[in-house]
């Protein structure tokens, strides 16, 4: 079942190490991306030694979270970006006639192993984070401590398919996703106390990016929240996560439905 | 006096492409806008009581990262040229044909995308913030032809960086690592991601003097706010003029070496 799209990803693993010094400054550079998100995020912290309220390990915590989610997101569904590209060449013709899923091709066809790096990298700094967090373990948080990232990373990914199904109707569209995916992964970084009043209610609650790795994170501190969110909200990534699935999945459906070639 | 005329014909033909795409011009300008609500809400937010951060006071650095982010897409510096995709499609051949070099036409331009970016590009973040922030403006009427000066000098010098990223194609043929590695060492080292005098002393003057990112970013914004006074400007438009003259000498070498390893296949 699985095997046409396996062998279009193992294609495009050959194809993308062909040029070797390019593939390895690409996995370079997408660890240093990592690297210069945390170092950007300390450089801020140690200027007053906390960040809104928040010390180094909690800060850690919320970071790890996001630096985790993110790349596992961006390596499963973040070439779903190239959608435009082939909306806009027509190419997305060739991908509808033939008898596989549409979106599983177009993962497979442009699967990017550079960005197997980040993931690993991303994992490495969450771990760190958890141990270090000085986080009184109970059966429920660590359910939660493998919960929240998963959780995030389909949060992401939704976001990453939504943004790129804009191009079914807005094709020069692609820099409108990414203030949501790399700006998410920007804005979760942080604490939500960070941001102004009515841009926290409207993007960081009123769109979900909180539940990405501020609730989730202060969950698994035990601390309440400053801003006066009740308790029991802070253990929902998991549910939030899969109604952003079921949204990103239904505009999908929309856009492919909305396709019209281009005719030329 | 030709010349001339070309180079003001591509300048235009530069304008044109992108002022085509307005759908882009769009998204990309919302994008600049959320970023520039992120970083300005984390840096304010550590300026904090003390109003201070870095020796910015709080106007002071919502004007650094609203005009940071107007002048992500004046400068530039992350667009490639399509330079590499003709190095390794054979194209460059035609180019070199030209009665210009590859070099003028693609300065020219990317002197229209200047003239484009400016119009929308900046003053859509900067709108942005003064609307939803206190912004500093600048007191000294001099400072606003020297910001002026500094942003082109800024893009100057990036268009040398990413001629020779495109140059590198000779040797690499694909040049998407090159490019994210300059794209994060760019973000991180020329001021966007935060101002640089959050740095230590010393590794802000290895940055000014070691590598041309300062002059890419920081240079601009640093006159912008008066950072430092009218010495502090000079010094720092004299480091562009500086990195200026390293781009283009290098970028000269570079080429023709390339052009040497260039061979024409078939008749």
């Amino acid at each position: 079942m699985a095997d046409p799209y396996l062998r279009l990803a193992t294609a495009q693993i050959r194809a993308q190490t062909q040029y070797r010094a390019s593939f390895l400054l690409d996995v370079l550079g997408a660890m240093l991306l990592t690297a210069l998100d945390l170092a950007t995020v300390f450089l801020l912290f140690g200027v007053r030694g906390e960040l809104s309220g928040f010390g180094g390990r909690e800060v850690l915590l919320f970071a790890g979270l996001a630096v985790f989610a993110f790349p596992v997101a961006d390596f499963a569904v973040g070439n779903i970006e190239r959608l435009r590209h082939y909306v806009r060449t027509g190419l997305f013709d060739t991908v509808l006639i033939r008898p596989l899923s549409a979106m599983a091709q177009l993962l497979a066809m442009d699967f990017a192993p550079r960005r197997v790096g980040r993931v690993v990298q991303g994992l490495v700094v969450y771990l760190l984070a958890l141990a270090v967090a000085g986080i009184d373990w109970t059966p429920a948080r660590v359910l939660l401590a493998v919960f929240a990232p998963l959780a995030g990373a389909v949060f992401f990914g939704s976001l990453f398919v939504a943004g790129a199904t804009v191009a079914f109707w807005w094709i020069e569209s692609g820099e409108f996703a990414n203030a949501f995916t790399y700006g998410g992964r920007d804005l979760t970084s942080y604490p939500a106390t960070v941001y102004g009043e009515w841009f926290r209610k409207l993007f960081v609650f009123g769109l979900g990016f909180a539940f990405v790795s501020y609730l989730p994170g202060l969950a698994l501190l035990g601390r309440d929240d400053p801003l006066g969110t009740p308790g029991w909200l802070h253990w929902c990534s998991p549910v939030v996560a899969l109604l952003a699935a079921a949204a990103a999945g239904l505009l999908w459906r929309t856009g492919i439905r909305h396709y019209r070639s281009t005719g030329s | 006096m030709d010349t001339v005329r070309t180079c003001a014909a591509l300048a235009g033909a530069g304008f044109r492409r992108y002022s085509t795409y307005r759908q882009a011009t769009v998204a990309g300008a919302f994008t600049n806008i959320v970023f520039g609500f992120l970083r300005c809400y984390v840096l304010l937010s550590i300026a904090g009581e003390a109003g201070e951060l870095a020796g910015y006071d709080v106007r002071q650095l919502a004007t650094f990262v609203w005009v940071s982010q107007g002048l992500l897409a004046v400068v530039g510096a992350w667009g490639m040229l399509d330079l590499a995709d003709r190095v390794r499609s054979g194209d460059v051949v035609a180019d070199l044909l030209r009665p210009l070099g590859p070099f003028a036409v693609y300065l020219c331009t990317d002197l229209g995308r200047l003239g484009f970016a400016v119009l929308t590009r900046l003053t859509a973040p900067v709108a942005a913030g003064l609307v939803f922030f206190e912004l500093y403006l600048p007191a000294d009427p001099i400072t606003y032809p020297m910001f002026g000066v500094s942003v082109l000098l800024a893009t100057l010098i990036a268009f040398c960086a990413r001629y020779l990223i495109g140059l590198s194609a000779f040797w690499l043929l694909d040049i998407r690592g090159l490019t994210m590695l300059w794209v994060f060492v760019w973000g991180a080292g020329s001021g966007m991601y935060f101002p640089l005098p959050i740095l230590p002393g010393w590794a802000q003057l290895a940055l000014w003097l070691g590598t041309p990112f300062p002059a890419m970013a920081q240079a601009p914004l640093d006159i912008l706010v008066e950072r430092g006074g009218a010495g502090h400007a000079w010094l720092v438009l004299l480091d562009q003029c500086v990195w200026l003259a390293i781009g283009l000498v290098v970028c000269a070498r570079v080429q023709r070496r390339a052009w040497r390893k260039l061979v024409v296949q078939g008749g």
